[in-house]
């Protein structure tokens, strides 16, 4: 194993990424200052124990060997005590092995979409330093978590056997957002009455998005999903749709920023602080 | 600020029982603990500090190989430019070695029958300073 002669200055980035943690005016500062640069953000998102890590893991390392790659990974902060165990690196041996592969734990830090409030900036730093392919980790979601779709280019949704029959996957919220859907953990039993249902329902909605089965564990069908991904971010280029994510995105970012900005600063003004929830939460809503 | 730690446990030894329970006594004392789980290479165990811009790096060690796993740490930990953070080391170490790894750039040494309380409030007190 090579140690720690990466292509991109991994000590400056990882430094750079606690003041933007910490501090969004400066965070703001220090992104305006390095050219833009085009990257994509590819969101997993899934119930606790789906395999999201495992699967990102796998994905990560693939998509290493053609392009730079980054994973940020969330995990909860308790609401209590504001602490938080992040232990998504646990499962991601090969990518926290391999020397080229950025790897960046975060905790929630109180936000409720599934993300972690410096996340915009977060991604858009790791993106000018160099990064071409950014995995994003949520924490493992429920049913309401999907503010994963206003930051990726493309959402993998993954879906484990043994969570709950056909009607869980009826309901509102997280089945709207994948752009690919995977059933994970094929080897269990169930998987393939997931898999069926779960294109049942795709079929019933009238989407025709693909279902890809894996197990990240022995590998199977990772190429095949690295694949899709790949075709649908070809697609969303050539559609315009790609352009449209980044615009929003981009949007998101300012108004996740002037939220965070308040916040650090002004967080006695509750007023101004709730007309810019009140716009973040609102904002593009009409277009979903 | 919030305080980030790294828990780690090097060695070949799957006894990860009292990391765990450190790692999570941090997190009740309203830290960020990134916990890398059993089997961890002193490389790997810098990377991550690294790769997670910790203040603390905390390593679990039961195995007897403390004095070589931390010299190795230390020196990773100098090699990779990343500073000065505070190691502390916590498991079986006999009282002349945790001298000598004081010695040699240990932070703290942590015994069994350690109290959660006075980890997590050495911790803070030496982020802090």
């Amino acid at each position: 194993m090579r140690f720690m002669e990466p292509k991109i200055d991994q000590l400056r980035v990882s430094k750079v990424l606690s003041i933007i943690e910490n501090d969004t005016e400066e965070a703001r500062r220090i992104i305006d200052e390095l050219p833009q640069r085009d990257y994509f953000v590819i969101g997993v998102t899934g119930s606790p124990g789906a395999g999201k890590s495992s699967l990102t893991d796998r994905l990560a390392c693939m998509s290493a060997d053609e392009k730079s790659t980054a994973v940020v990974a969330i995990d909860p902060s308790s609401p209590f005590t504001g602490g938080a165990f992040l232990g998504d690196r646990i499962r991601m041996r090969r990518a926290t092995d391999d020397p080229e592969i950025f790897v960046r734990s975060m905790a929630s830090r109180g936000n409720v979409g599934g993300l972690s409030p410096s996340i915009y900036n977060t991604v858009e730093l790791l993106g000018r330093s160099g990064y071409e392919r950014i995995y994003v980790e949520t924490v493992g979601a429920g049913q309401s978590e999907t503010d994963i779709v206003n930051l990726a280019d493309i959402v993998i949704l993954v879906l484990a056997p043994g969570l709950g029959d056909d009607v869980q996957t009826m309901k509102a919220g997280i089945m709207e957002i994948g752009d690919i859907f995977v059933v994970n953990k094929s080897d269990l039993p169930g998987s393939d009455q997931l898999f069926s249902r779960t294109r049942a329902i795709l079929e019933l909605s009238g989407k025709q998005l693909p279902v890809v089965r894996t197990n990240s564990i022995k590998g199977n069908g990772i190429e095949e999903l690295h694949k899709k991904i790949g075709a649908i971010l070809e697609d969303h280029v050539d559609s315009g749709r790609l352009s449209e994510k980044r615009r929003k995105r981009n949007l998101y970012n300012n108004l996740n920023s002037a939220y965070q900005i308040i916040k650090e600063h002004y967080a006695e003004n509750a007023k101004l602080e709730e007309l810019i929830k009140y716009l973040l939460e609102n904002i593009g809503r009409e277009s979903k | 600020m919030k305080i980030k730690v790294l828990v780690a446990k090097p060695g070949l030894d799957g006894h990860d029982r009292g990391a765990k329970v450190v790692a999570m006594a941090l997190r009740d004392a309203g830290m960020e603990v990134i916990y890398t789980g059993l089997r961890q290479s002193p490389e790997s165990i810098v990377k991550a500090a690294l790769q997670e811009d910790v203040d603390v790096v905390g390593l679990s060690i039961l195995s007897g190989a403390h004095m070589k796993i931390c010299s190795k740490v230390l020196q990773l930990m100098k090699d990779s430019g990343i500073g000065n953070k505070p190691i502390f080391v916590g498991g079986i170490i006999p009282a002349e070695d945790a001298e000598e790894l004081r010695r040699a750039g240990i932070f703290e040494v942590f015994g069994p029958g350690t109290s959660l309380k006075s980890i997590a409030e050495k911790i803070e007190e030496t982020v802090k300073k």
